[in-house]
């Protein structure tokens, strides 16, 4: 790691102050299961670490009659264990329950967990996010992609690391970030965006900006989860679909489908969406929404596999609403 | 990995640096540089202070003692526990959080010391396995149930299941294979460190309550 500045503020304001126009100006430091080691691997290397751990502000769960309001700061554990949380939001307390291991639970954090950098091999060893050879080419499609993207955008072929996003995206969250110009609201299926080269980051945060929290609306949809791992623990999913539905009079009426692990941010499967609307929720409608949800899907010479994992994960998550 | 480098202690010092220049010069900072947040100096100043790249001076609550120590702010947790307090139970193995033989409690949670940065765990209680001793009941079962072979992810899973068993006194050995999913055995032992956990889970409860 090499050497950087160290501060701890105990407000926001204070930190945002503390962070530069740049990445490698700052960085912002939370339970420090990623950031530590992106710097020992010298994927990032910020003159100046910021810590948000004094920052109690962050730390709350509030619930108002419209919206549950997640402090950045909260930990994957608090969340499988916020009641609040697990009445409304089954799809969530299950995808932060899957995280891996007690260890990262216990201090990893939602705002954490949702600017994790993508674990693609290529840019954890020195490559870039879109993973340029010498040549200037990706190396993605010609190398060892079996857990990469089966959804690819431009040549941005990793695949967005976090369990949280396709079920906060699913769900309507938006995430609150707060910079020196006040604080802006960007739903969730929006805060990734494909980099175009390999100096930008992969979500629409800049480095003056500091995630305070994700708000998930009160609309009372169902709401679920499924994760298909390779190992249970200590490694992320292969695939994952989270779903958001509202059935009136035995119709489906809203229907949204995210699909995780896939690419490279959480996959929105409109087809699998228009063929749930208007028909009851039965076994021969959930197997047409797998299939449509993995349509168009373009694998590369390593991972076809997950095409069928993730059609598998649409069908039980949806499944274990009815 | 560049933070042990850095923090060794041991081989000869290097030409025109002698260990008493370096020894005078670093008590010289430690007299200019306030503690760090989370120390009881904190409490006089206003507005975040800067510290570093430099070494500074910490504080750790490690084993109900409290240390001082000086290291850069880049110093793992880990790093200081064993370079730095002689505290080596705790073994660095993939320094990513990915393999729990690093694991501490840090207020109570079992937490991977690779993953925390030291300057970052003041006012923070911190326990490791050091401060469980030979007669803990779970080294203890352990040991009868032949829960190790090589030894070197032990005192992270002994740490891990400490933690586990104190909140989950009534634990089966199902309950123990998630709970347990943070600490890799690459020896295979885990048949009995899973029965080991079952028994000394029971007997911290019956210590507990005695
Ligand atoms: C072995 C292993 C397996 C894992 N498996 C999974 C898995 O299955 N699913 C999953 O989702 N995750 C998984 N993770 C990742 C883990 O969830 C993340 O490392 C963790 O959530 C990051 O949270 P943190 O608080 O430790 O973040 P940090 O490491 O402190 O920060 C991570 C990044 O987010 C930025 N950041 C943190 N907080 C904020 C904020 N409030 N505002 C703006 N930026 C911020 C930091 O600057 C940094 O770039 C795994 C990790 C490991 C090591
Ligand atoms: S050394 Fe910390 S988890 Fe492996
Ligand atoms: S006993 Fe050898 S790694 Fe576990």
């Amino acid at each position: 790691m090499r050497p950087f500045e160290y501060a701890s503020p105990a407000t926001v304001q204070e930190a945002i102050d503390l962070l530069g126009p740049t990445w490698n100006d700052a960085e912002l430091l939370a339970g420090g299961t990623d950031l530590l080691s992106l710097m020992k691997d010298d994927v990032v290397a910020p003159k100046r670490v910021v810590s948000l751990r004094r920052i109690t502000s962050l730390k709350r769960i509030e619930v108002t009659p419209t919206v549950v309001r997640i402090g950045a700061l909260v930990t994957m554990e608090e969340l499988t264990q916020a009641p609040e949380v697990a009445a409304k939001f089954p799809s969530l307390v299950i995808a932060a329950g899957g995280v891996t291991s007690p260890q990262i639970r216990h201090h990893g954090t939602v705002g954490g967990d949702l600017c994790q950098r993508p674990r693609c091999w290529y840019f954890r060893a020195g490559y870039g996010i879109l993973a340029t050879g010498a040549d200037g080419q990706p190396l993605v499609p010609r190398g060892d992609n079996r857990y990469h993207a089966i959804f690819p955008e431009g040549n941005a072929y990793y695949v967005c690391p976090s369990s949280l996003a396709p079920a906060l995206a699913a769900l309507e969250a938006s995430v609150v970030l707060q910079s020196p110009e006040g604080e802006r609201r960007v739903p969730v299926e929006e805060f990734y965006r494909i980099p175009r080269t390999n100096e930008e980051r992969e979500y629409v945060r800049q480095p003056r900006e500091v995630l305070v929290a994700v708000e998930i609306p009160n609309t009372g949809l169902k709401n679920a989860t499924y994760e298909i791992r390779q190992r249970q623990l200590l490694d992320w999913p292969l695939a994952t679909a989270s779903v958001a539905l509202r059935v009136d009079g035995g119709k489906v009426v809203s229907a949204r489908v995210f699909l995780g692990h896939v690419a490279p941010r959480p996959y929105r499967a409109t087809a699998a969406e228009a063929t749930l609307m208007g028909a009851p929720l039965d076994e021969e409608r959930i197997a047409a929404a797998a299939r449509a949800a993995v349509q168009g899907a373009r694998p590369l010479s390593g991972n076809q596999y997950k095409v069928q994992l993730a059609a598998t994960a649409v069908k039980r998550a949806l499944s274990s609403l009815i | 990995m560049d933070g042990q480098k850095h923090d060794r202690r041991a081989g000869p010092p290097r030409r025109g640096f002698t260990r008493r220049a370096f020894l005078k010069g670093s008590g010289a900072v430690a007299a200019a540089t306030a503690l760090v947040p989370g120390s009881r100096a904190e409490a006089q100043e206003t507005g975040p202070k800067i510290y570093g790249p430099g070494p500074v001076p910490i504080r750790l609550r490690v084993n109900g003692e409290d240390r001082e120590v000086k290291v850069e702010p880049r110093v793992t947790l880990l790093d200081a526990l064993r370079n730095h307090l002689n505290l080596t139970g705790a073994k660095k193995v993939c320094d990513r959080g990915t393999c729990g033989a690093c694991t501490v409690l840090v207020d109570g949670a079992p937490t991977y010391a690779c993953s925390m940065l030291a300057i970052d765990a003041q006012g923070r209680e911190i326990e490791t396995v050091e401060a469980l001793g030979p007669d803990h009941p779970m080294v203890q079962a352990f040991v009868e149930h032949d829960a190790l072979q090589c030894g070197f992810c032990t005192p992270g899973f002994v740490v891990a299941c400490t933690a586990f068993a104190l909140r989950n006194p009534n634990c089966t050995v199902e309950d123990v294979n998630r709970a347990l999913g943070g600490n890799i055995c690459r020896c295979g032992t885990y048949a009995g460190i899973r029965e080991a956990v079952v028994e000394a889970a029971r007997k911290l409860k019956g210590g507990a309550n005695a």
